[in-house]
């Protein structure tokens, strides 16, 4: 299957978020590929405030499953929360758990006044009634394949498809 | 039969944490790592997460503590645990069997995790082996034998000041033989690569072959604080003297309490750190303590981000 260039999807989310714009908003990268793409939106909007990125295992629902196995990041957060403008960024939206864990660990650090949402790829298959404003583009894929993002040595972005059962 | 160590599953992951020591680096620096991300949330305003709600954690004291058992009790809280807390002051006649009795019970009231402290070395182990295979432990203290989570912080709070653990050198100062401390960090810091451990304590305070340990033995404090990057003082323990180990806490000050004076012998970026709680003016000075290089609060900060770490690993970590 022929993925779409991580690049162009990328220029096309800056453009929506850009287009949008006039609202004082903040920038929230999700650990690990949504943290590339929002160091990036970051440069690319010339946004004044700095970036925050979250780590959310310590909110995910799957804890009783899956354990605390992989390296967790320590979620930074150097703006007042209370207030503000959020804008979520994260590679793939597929159930919606994710974002769920993310915003309930963002209301940990206060009562934003608005959280909205911005991914490169939407693939559906939604588990929670979840959905995003800013989208890089929309791709229907498999249950059974997993969708990432990639960032090269020159920091170039990518996206890989793999099946769920094999090892990364 | 193989022997493996009771603290690990078949498949090397950890189901208990009873000692430092045979653990590998790759289990000590997880926990040193997930510890980092809970600084972060000990830092916010709402210092909660719900990773462990639902989860009974009993901590189960049997010899007195106030600082371990209130920061296992934060660290439970912070993650969304029930805690429940039983001081159990043991009679001298009081054996296993009632000890195992005791954690029966608790079982049957679901706990899904013990964090022990007794005076007997090996208590922990005892439960451990009891316990169902979805049942974690840790200990927190027992006897002269371990105290892995102090072992633990004290490795995190090197890391934080020192960055490195390969290119240091460690004191371990006073009283070495009666301290389940000394013997946590010794496993911990020769496991995570520091080149160069020291024990500094007069014969009397210092266990038979302590050399075996991996340890350079010094009985001067002028010789043995040369060129030291990090000092962990240790409390003399009076309570567990039998018969006369020391002349008197004064003489012990005079040759091994650490002043201002003996600590510009290690180098001057050197850090003190202390286990508490603390005997001023016998194995510390105050002007040291409560001094520059002092990181001993720091310590008690990060012991409650360490003890998340570790109980949150173990509870993911499902038998």
């Amino acid at each position: 299957m022929q993925l779409p260039d991580a690049e162009i999807l990328f220029k096309n989310l800056a453009k929506k978020i850009q287009s949008d714009g006039g609202k004082d908003f903040v920038l929230v990268g999700i650990h690990t590929g949504g943290v590339w793409l929002a160091e990036r939106l970051h440069q690319e909007l010339a946004t004044t405030q700095p970036l925050g990125t979250l780590d959310v295992s310590f909110y995910r629902d799957d804890f009783d499953r899956i354990g605390l196995h992989s390296q967790v990041k320590r979620s930074e957060i150097p703006f007042e929360v209370e207030g503000a403008h959020i804008i979520l960024i994260d590679d793939v939206l597929h159930t919606g758990r994710t974002i769920r864990a993310a915003i309930n660990e963002l209301f940990d650090y206060g009562r934003p006044a608005s959280i909205s949402l911005a991914t490169l790829v939407d693939r559906g298959g939604r588990e929670l009634p979840i959905a995003t404003q800013y989208t890089g583009i929309e791709l229907a894929l498999p249950a059974d394949k997993m969708l990432e993002l990639k960032r090269g040595k020159s920091g170039k972005l990518s996206l890989n498809l793999y099946d769920k059962s094999l090892p990364e | 039969m193989i022997n493996r160590n009771p603290q690990l599953d078949e498949n090397g992951v950890l189901q208990h944490l009873l000692t430092t020591e045979g653990l590998p680096a790759s289990i000590l620096l997880h926990i040193l790592d997930t510890a980092e991300s809970f600084v972060g949330v000990t830092e916010r305003d709402v210092k909660k997460i719900p990773l462990l709600r639902g989860k009974s954690i009993f901590n189960l004291f049997f010899e007195s503590s106030t600082r371990t058992r209130t920061t296992f009790e934060i660290a439970a809280k912070r993650l969304s645990a029930d805690v429940i807390n039983l001081n159990i002051a043991v009679s001298a006649q009081s054996k296993g069997e009632t000890l195992l009795d005791t954690v029966n019970n608790l079982s049957a009231m679901n706990a899904d995790m013990f964090v022990v402290r007794h005076a007997q070395s090996g208590a922990a182990h005892l439960i451990a082996n009891h316990v169902q295979s979805d049942i974690h432990v840790i200990n927190a203290g027992d006897g002269s034998h371990a105290h892995p989570t102090q072992a633990l912080l004290d490795m995190f709070t090197i890391r934080r000041y020192k960055h490195d653990f390969h290119n240091l050198r460690v004191a371990i100062i006073g009283d070495i033989l009666h301290s389940r401390v000394a013997r946590s960090q010794i496993h911990a810091l020769t496991t995570l690569g520091v080149p160069e451990v020291r024990v500094i304590a007069p014969k009397t305070l210092l266990p038979k072959m302590v050399e075996r340990l991996g340890v350079h033995v010094y009985h001067d404090m002028a010789k043995g604080l040369k060129d030291i990057d990090v000092l962990m003082m240790l409390r003399l323990q009076n309570e567990r003297m039998q018969g006369a180990n020391l002349p008197s806490p004064e003489e012990y000050f005079k040759y091994y309490g650490l002043t201002p004076e003996k600590l510009l012998l290690a180098r001057r970026d050197a850090i003190v750190m202390h286990p508490g709680p603390m005997n001023r003016g016998v194995e510390i000075d105050s002007a040291v303590a409560d001094g520059k290089q002092s990181v001993i609060l720091p310590q008690v900060t990060f012991g409650i981000a360490v003890r998340m770490a570790v109980m949150s690993i173990l509870a993911g970590n499902q038998g």
